[in-house]
């Protein structure tokens, strides 16, 4: 446990680098925009007319009215492309100096040394480094930047490509889906296990830009592998669009692991479509940290489609002053002996917003289904607040259901237990924290949930001034 | 080392301790008796400095010669004081190594805290288990009230206020406990808090303070322990007046 004496907490990530780049779009999105972007890119014709079909519907399709206030985002004042340098670079030496500090401020390369199989580390627009590891490569393992893939695998690309979460699903989707770039590809070949991590970390480092990753990943029958996405973004004084899409395909007896920890600064809407389709036997396990970001708005799905197939959704949100977490998970029953379980731990503190939003459902066909939602909420003072939007679609009776919601206040008989014991408050209130995170943060792997403690506790001190 | 003056502590608009006068002594055992309600738990969260407890202006509480009334209570325990609670509180996903590890401040290392816990556990017959548990989670009240034990041991402070130390503790468990307080009191002072004098077989006090309606009554030595348990409470702080 990390101990703080600093208690004007000033963002770890917030600091920015010299702009620097070889292509700017300019603000605002039209149809000419989005066939710049699929030009610069060099992409297939189909690319750039799924891009433009997406734009149109993207127009069509109503904002959220739900979950929390978008108003604020004016989309004419985002730029949709950016391409921070030349060309990629494969070794961390080649990489520009600014962009190197930056990655080194987040310990990119130390991480890496430490476990990571490969890095692909996206900066703006352009994944700019990359290293893949040999043994991937023997295995037959596929881990590039989206951009590559269509250019290296359009075949693979093109046959799952927004068939799990199509443009119109919604409007944040469409954005992504008209103007993409960046994100990663994930392939994994029958009966592959990857027991390392695949990692990659992202970062906005440009005012008013918004960071559109699109990330595919395909676990072959039989095979596994884990992957994490950790974000820090510059505290800039304008808003920033985070949206990006996810999908992700576990075959049959396959196994996928996703954890994200989120921490954008506290000025960027961070809206994220993430899906994953289970088949027969398939686990797919998303585990969602979203400590950052003005607004979150994320539901990571799992359709289970496959008999016997496993969903699971852990999931931490931290809301401090002017935050709103409305974050949640969707489970879709489409098959018999599916089973999901839901577990939501979310913290608020200084008048911040957690909200669980859930859906269940179970389809008729889905015998002898299992399903467990557990969600607890933490709340540090009087001022912050948490809801429970639980819904629950349930039309086969053969079903096993349970659900538990707490809502529990940090007691102050607990706060002087640890304090009499020479811990001091913003400590105690940390470790206190902590403990309540701790049935999903121990599903992180350690270096993250050191890194996710620290932040908790950097969190709760800031308070203490 | 501990000097009480004219100590009136309210909780909420309730005057719940009037007016005690007292001074603790280096290395002496002192038991607080007195009958439910009359203020001796109120006294101990009032020296490890509980929020919801307060002392009034004319109070006066000194600690080795500093004055710690305005001390948060994670500064009373730098001082050296340290409160065995009457309900030992379980703590969800708080491990029992990285809890007194945090609270020894770096002073020792990990392994060695680690070491000391295990060789206390064992004096006070704690299974490993517990250990390896969140604090106190899915422990039985003896089992707390052992942990409470334990970390005073860890932590190592000079006064130790045992708030109801023997409650909820079986014959063999107190027994342990007992005779684990008296084979580690050395530069110790402890303040024994208790209903019965089971516990003060084992451990001699050298004087013995009885608490009644947030009074101090009366002040003796190991033989008034003895006294309350033949004729009860009323008769002694009757007596006095």
């Amino acid at each position: 446990m990390q101990q703080n004496t600093d208690l004007n907490f000033d963002y770890k990530y917030g600091f920015s680098m010299p702009q620097n780049y070889t292509f700017k779009a300019k603000k605002g999105l039209d149809r000419e925009g989005v066939i710049a972007i699929s030009k610069i890119k060099n992409e297939p014709k189909w690319m750039t007319e799924y891009r433009l079909k997406a734009y149109e519907i993207f127009l069509q399709k109503p904002m959220p009215a739900w979950g929390g206030n978008l108003s604020k985002i004016n989309f004419d004042e985002i730029y949709y492309y950016i391409k921070p340098t030349e060309k990629q670079v494969s070794s961390w030496e080649d990489l520009p100096k600014e962009i190197k500090e930056t990655y080194d401020r987040i310990g990119v390369p130390e991480a890496e040394k430490k476990f990571l199989a490969g890095v692909s580390a996206q900066y703006e627009s352009e994944v700019v480094y990359e290293s893949v590891n040999k043994e991937l490569d023997r295995l037959g393992v596929l881990f590039c930047d989206m951009d590559t893939a269509l250019k290296k695998h359009p075949e693979i690309v093109k046959e799952y490509f927004g068939t799990l979460i199509p443009s119109s699903d919604n409007k944040f989707a469409a954005l992504n889906s008209a103007v993409w770039s960046g994100g990663s590809f994930v392939y994994i070949p029958k009966g592959v296990k990857v027991t390392l991590p695949l990692q990659a970390y992202f970062r906005i480092n440009a005012e008013k830009f918004g960071q559109f990753e699109r990330t595919l990943i395909i676990a072959e029958e039989g095979s596994s592998v884990h992957y994490i996405e950790g974000c820090t973004a510059p505290v800039y004084t304008t808003d920033s669009l985070h949206s990006a899409v996810v999908e992700i395909f576990v075959k049959k007896d396959a196994r996928v692991r996703y954890t994200t920890v989120q921490n954008w600064s506290k000025n960027v809407y961070n809206l994220v479509t993430k899906r994953a389709r289970a088949d027969e036997r398939a686990i797919m396990e998303w585990i969602d940290c979203n400590i950052g970001s003005q607004l979150t708005m994320k539901y990571p799905s799992v359709y289970l489609y496959g008999e016997g197939a496993r969903g699971e959704v852990l999931s931490i949100a931290f809301a401090g002053e002017g935050q709103v977490q409305d974050a949640g998970a969707k489970m879709i029953h489409f098959a018999p002996n599916t089973s999901s379980r839901i577990v939501s731990k979310s913290i608020s503190k200084d008048g911040g917003r957690t909200s669980y939003r859930g859906l269940v459902q179970v389809m008729p066909q889905a015998d002898n289904a299992s399903v467990y939602v557990s969600c607890d909420a933490l709340l540090i003072d009087e001022k912050s607040r948490s809801d429970t939007y639980p819904s629950m679609k349930i039309k086969n009776s053969n079903v096993t259901i349970q659900h538990e919601a707490t809502v529990e206040k940090l007691g102050d008989e607990k706060l002087f237990y640890l304090m009499s014991r020479g811990i001091s408050k913003s400590d105690a209130e940390g470790i206190l924290v902590n403990g309540f995170i701790q049935p999903v943060a121990r599903e992180i792997p350690l270096e993250y949930s050191i890194e996710l403690n620290r932040l908790i506790n950097l969190e709760m001190s800031g308070s203490v001034g | 080392m501990l000097t009480l003056k004219d100590l009136s502590v309210t909780i909420g608009k309730k005057e719940i301790l009037k007016k005690i006068n007292f001074t603790f002594e280096e290395g002496k055992i002192y038991a607080v008796m007195g009958p439910n309600g009359s203020g001796k738990s109120t006294l101990a969260y009032s020296i490890m400095g509980h929020p919801g407890y307060k002392a009034n202006g004319k109070s006066k509480m000194t600690f080795k010669g500093h004055n710690i009334l305005e001390l948060e209570a994670n500064k009373r325990a730098e001082e050296g004081i340290f409160l065995s609670f009457q309900n030992p509180l379980s703590l969800a996903g708080v491990r029992v190594y990285q809890f007194l590890q945090l609270a020894m401040k770096g002073k020792k290392d990990a392994f060695a805290i680690r070491k000391e816990v295990q060789k206390y556990a064992k004096e006070l017959k704690i299974s490993e288990d517990l250990l390896g548990r969140s604090l106190n989670e899915g422990a039985s009240g003896g089992e707390k009230k052992k942990m409470e034990v334990l970390q005073a041991a860890v932590l190592d402070k000079s006064l130790i206020i045992f708030d109801e130390v023997d409650t909820g503790v079986d014959v063999d468990s107190l027994k342990t406990i007992a005779k684990f307080l008296e084979s580690h009191r050395k530069n110790k002072t402890y303040i024994i808090i208790t209903h019965y004098n089971r516990i003060l077989h084992y451990l001699k006090p050298d004087k013995v303070l009885v608490i009644a309606d947030g009074e101090l009554k009366k002040v003796g030595d190991h033989t008034l322990a003895n006294e309350i348990e033949k004729s009860g409470y009323e008769k002694i702080i009757n007596s006095q007046n």
